[in-house]
């Protein structure tokens, strides 16, 4: 009889029993409703083991990837290891370098992160000596840097902003959870055309997932909306220039919401820029990171422009408080 | 075959999924319910919706239904909001080419849903 090590704990799974019902059996509560494989609800991540394929039926890819199954349609036929959600791990690491990408942006390079593993595009808590805590995406490529790469916005009073932007120096040591996030490019379909889009600091994970989706040989057309308010807070305008010249279906569109127009910089609200160009987005998979109401709003529009709600991934940079409660 | 069957089972209900919300967000009668709503989450309950309306398995019962609904009837959630989705929901069944007796049924199956949607306690079987 299969056995299920679920948090630490050893149950025996009945045959055909799933695990949803195997916990409930043993008194372990574990959120469900449907508990048919629709809602979602019972979601666990798989740590040891190879459940059968119907109980990963329907879920997100990025979900998949990381190794998340539907409790009540896991029936397994050997042994498994799993958790409920995420576990948040903490690691430590030495700051690489810090280095400004314009006034207000400063990339931080991390090295020595002590075995951490992520998705680019995934997210981070980078924690301060003070105990503060805040979220950063992740820029960097694992297969491609030797660092973990953080782009860190200058927020006025923020208090880990401010020390990346003045006091953070190389050698130091920092501490950060995770990782979590679910806004990340995974290999298969490599023909479907990509649109990612963000404002300011959401260029962050847009440039990991661009990178990732080059780098694992991916051909459909990609489209990278990167907008500002004005011209000095767009940022890596080089180097994306560079890798359009390098790979020949990746476009490169920065958008200026006040001018002056400048050669190769469109100027108005990204969100229509980016209907106007790509006005037809069936079949795309989407990327969206950065202002929580732009996200919001392009997850619709891009929807309403054909994009499937599966293929809809989005990362809403929320606001410090908000941001330090929601460890979902 | 149950209706389920029939409809295709669960690669019917993802096809119907997208054709149905889309047109649910373009009903400006209905859209604004929408306004809030986490765009990810509305995924699996759009897809769970339409499980239930094609006949699939689910285990949502009448009480789920009123209580997942009470708050948008304390703001003015009535027939007609209800009306308009049916609506939508026949208009996505027809382009993706189900038979009509199919619909119907899928009508009717929702048609079950609409006192508990509502918060309304339903009519006696006497007067029906």
């Amino acid at each position: 009889m299969p056995r299920l090590n679920f948090e630490g704990r050893d149950y025996a799974l009945e045959t055909g029993e799933s695990v949803l019902e195997c916990l409930e059996r043993h008194g372990v509560a574990l959120t469900s409703s449907c508990r048919s494989g629709v809602c979602h609800s019972c979601l666990i991540r798989v740590l040891e083991g190879a459940p059968p394929p119907a109980a990963q039926k329907g879920v997100k890819e990025t979900l998949r990837a990381q190794g998340y199954y539907l409790a009540c349609c896991c029936r397994p036929d050997a042994d498994l290891k799993a958790e409920r959600g995420a576990a948040q791990q903490r690691y430590r690491a030495i700051i690489e370098s810090v280095h400004p990408l314009n006034a207000t942006v400063a990339r931080l390079r991390l090295t020595e992160t002590n075995g951490f593993t992520y998705f680019p595009g995934q997210f981070l808590n980078l924690v301060h000596a003070s105990g503060q805590v805040r979220s950063y995406s992740i820029a960097s490529v694992p297969r491609e840097d030797a660092w973990l790469e953080l782009h860190v916005g200058l927020l006025p009073g923020g208090c880990i902003s401010t020390w990346v932007h003045h006091e953070a120096a190389a050698g130091e040591s920092v501490e950060f959870l995770g990782p979590q996030g679910n806004c990340f490019y995974v290999p298969g379909r490599s023909e479907q055309p990509l649109l990612l889009l963000g404002t300011g600091t959401g260029l962050a994970p847009l440039y990991g997932i661009l990178r990732d989706a080059l780098g694992q040989g991916h051909t459909g057309p990609i489209h990278l909306f990167h907008g500002s308010v004005r011209r000095d807070g767009l940022y890596l305008v080089e180097a994306l220039r560079a890798l359009e010249a390098e790979w020949p279906q990746f476009h490169y569109h920065p958008c200026v919401l006040e001018g002056p127009a400048e050669e190769d910089i469109a100027v108005g609200a990204i969100d229509q820029l980016a209907l106007e160009r790509v006005p037809s987005l069936k079949g795309f998979r989407v990327f969206l990171c950065g202002h929580p109401d732009l996200v919001r709003q392009m997850q619709r529009k891009t929807f309403l422009a054909g994009a499937s709600l599966s293929d809809i991934y989005a990362d809403a940079f929320l606001p410090a408080a908000a941001a330090a409660s929601t460890p979902s | 075959m149950s209706l389920f069957e029939e409809l295709g089972g669960e690669a019917a209900v993802d096809a119907a999924v997208d054709v149905f919300y889309r047109h649910v967000l373009a009903d400006e009668r209905i859209a604004h319910w929408f306004e809030d709503v986490d765009m990810e989450r509305q995924a699996s309950k759009q897809k769970a919706f339409m499980t239930m309306a094609f006949g699939g398995p689910h285990h949502y019962t009448g009480l789920d239904m009123r209580k997942g609904h009470t708050h948008l009837v304390a703001r003015g959630l009535n027939d007609l909001h209800f009306d308009a989705v049916v609506e939508n929901l026949v208009t996505s069944l027809n382009e993706l080419e189900v038979a009509p007796d199919k619909v119907a049924q899928v009508v009717a199956l929702v048609e079950t849903l609409r006192d508990d949607v509502l918060s309304r306690t339903p009519a006696p079987a006497t007067e029906a």
